[in-house]
């Protein structure tokens, strides 16, 4: 398991293109919404929670059918349904190597956006806290999407269409966390409901995932 | 005589050639008598005047747009635990009705919503839950149509099913975590409790139920038996093209 997470990080760093461009996505949304919205401080301080999480959330999405589709297609996904590990452990430790290089880097680069919109002082705790908590759901949900789909040739708007919907919790209780956080409040009932949909979809979507990834292989 | 000898496609194909005239025509009978009666015969509310009359269709078409999703996450079930494929044909044959259910109580609740809340829209629980549960049909029927293989877009539509009813619960109380919203309570249920909903608009709005009910197991029936008769004839076109 731990070669496969390797080698899912090794792939993601040195074949470029696709997961640092996730960090470059989430930049660029950050820098156009003040463009589109105007420079007041006031109005991007408001929006800016509801922006940041919408943000990671697409840069997410971004690089999702990557997890599966690449494997899929060379056929190493083959050898490693056969291979002695469960396919619940491959799906789950995809998904772990996703979020390192996805959710953790957004998690990571989240404050210093979060200064180019305004959020005020005390909502960088909770923008990180509540990333932190969020983004492995939006891996592994991602991961059951991205398995149910990839046998369809250009999948990707099919599996945007499929994952958006369920991102939906994660996406109100993270940005409620951050917004809470901003004025102030106490933040404790979305942070503990966000985690509990991470540990929620940790536990069951790995199964839900290898059984469409056992459908597709078939 | 048990309820599995419908998953037979010969046995489902007589029984519900019978049964289909029949619920089409409760349909038809309830739906005509409940919607006159309800438009035309009913009084003006003292409040909302003849705009409460929206409720005949909003709420039948609202109850039917979950109990839809909830038919098709049974159905789907089915499938995956019995492998009987008029099962899963149903859960397909459903997903478009449910959808389109969906858009009914949307449209008509923003008729409704225009002149009394004074907007069109609001992001209040109930809507918001219920325009996600509208994507989560055009996310299902987006994965059928996508899948070639009849069998494998079942089995992965089901399980889409599955997780999806998981995460539209969890919606549905997510966004109930801003406000309670504008959208008032349920008052069906609440025959025999204060503030009762007057039996003037009780009786016609039952009527409706059952037609909008019978409307759509008339529609899942006819547009399953559709499926089946595409299935036969793909046998029969690959049957063909075997023995050419």
């Amino acid at each position: 398991m731990r070669a496969l997470l390797l080698r899912d990080l090794r792939l993601a760093f040195r074949a470029g293109g696709g997961f640092g461009l996730g960090l470059a996505f989430f930049l660029l949304v950050a820098v156009l919404v003040p463009l589109g919205v105007g420079p007041e401080g006031s109005t991007l301080a408001r929006i800016a929670p509801g922006i940041l999480w919408v943000g990671a959330l697409l840069a997410c999405l971004l690089s999702l059918d990557r997890i599966f589709a690449l494997d899929f297609e060379d056929g190493s996904l083959d050898l490693l349904a056969t291979a002695p590990i469960p396919l619940e452990a491959v799906v789950a430790v995809k998904a772990a190597a996703h979020w390192l290089v996805t959710g953790l880097a957004l998690t990571l680069a989240a404050p210093v956006l979060g200064v180019l919109l305004n959020l005020p002082g005390q909502g960088h705790v909770w923008l990180v806290a509540s990333l932190a908590a969020g983004t492995p759901a939006l891996s592994v949900i991602g991961a059951f999407g991205a398995a149910l789909v990839v046998g369809v040739k250009r999948g990707g708007l099919l599996l945007s269409l499929l994952v958006l919907p369920l991102y939906v919790p994660t996406l109100v209780f993270g940005a409620e966390v951050v917004r809470r956080g901003a004025m102030g409040q106490d933040v404790a009932t979305p942070l503990l409901l966000l985690a509990g949909i991470t540990a929620g979809a940790w536990a069951a979507l790995p199964f839900a995932a290898a059984a469409a990834l056992r459908v597709n292989l078939r | 005589m048990s309820i599995w000898e419908y998953a037979n496609p010969k046995k489902f194909m007589q029984t519900s050639a019978v049964v289909v005239p029949w619920v089409a025509g409760l349909a038809v009978l309830c739906l005509a008598a409940g919607l006159v009666w309800g438009f035309f015969l009913t009084p003006d509310d003292y409040k909302q005047g003849s705009t409460v009359k929206i409720l005949f269709v909003h709420v039948p078409t609202a109850m039917m747009a979950v109990n839809a999703w909830i038919m098709m996450l049974v159905a789907s079930l089915i499938w995956l635990v019995r492998r009987h494929h008029v099962s899963a044909l149903a859960a397909r044959a459903a997903a478009p009705v449910g959808l389109t259910f969906t858009l009914i109580a949307l449209v008509t609740g923003a008729f409704w919503g225009q002149p009394m809340w004074g907007t069109w829209w609001a992001w209040d629980p109930r809507l918001t839950s219920f325009l996600i549960l509208g994507l989560f049909y055009l996310g299902y029927i987006a994965l059928w149509g996508a899948i070639e293989d009849a069998d494998t877009a079942a089995d992965l539509t089901a399980v889409l099913c599955m997780v999806g009813s998981v995460f539209a619960v969890l919606s549905r109380y997510a966004v109930q975590f801003w406000n309670q919203g504008l959208h008032q309570g349920s008052t069906i249920m609440k025959v025999g409790e204060k503030d009762p909903l007057d039996p003037a608009y009780y009786v016609p709005l039952v009527v409706c139920i059952v037609g909008f009910i019978a409307l759509f197991v008339a529609l899942v029936l006819i547009r399953t038996r559709t499926e089946v008769r595409a299935r036969r004839l793909q046998a029969l076109l690959a049957r063909e093209r075997v023995a050419e």
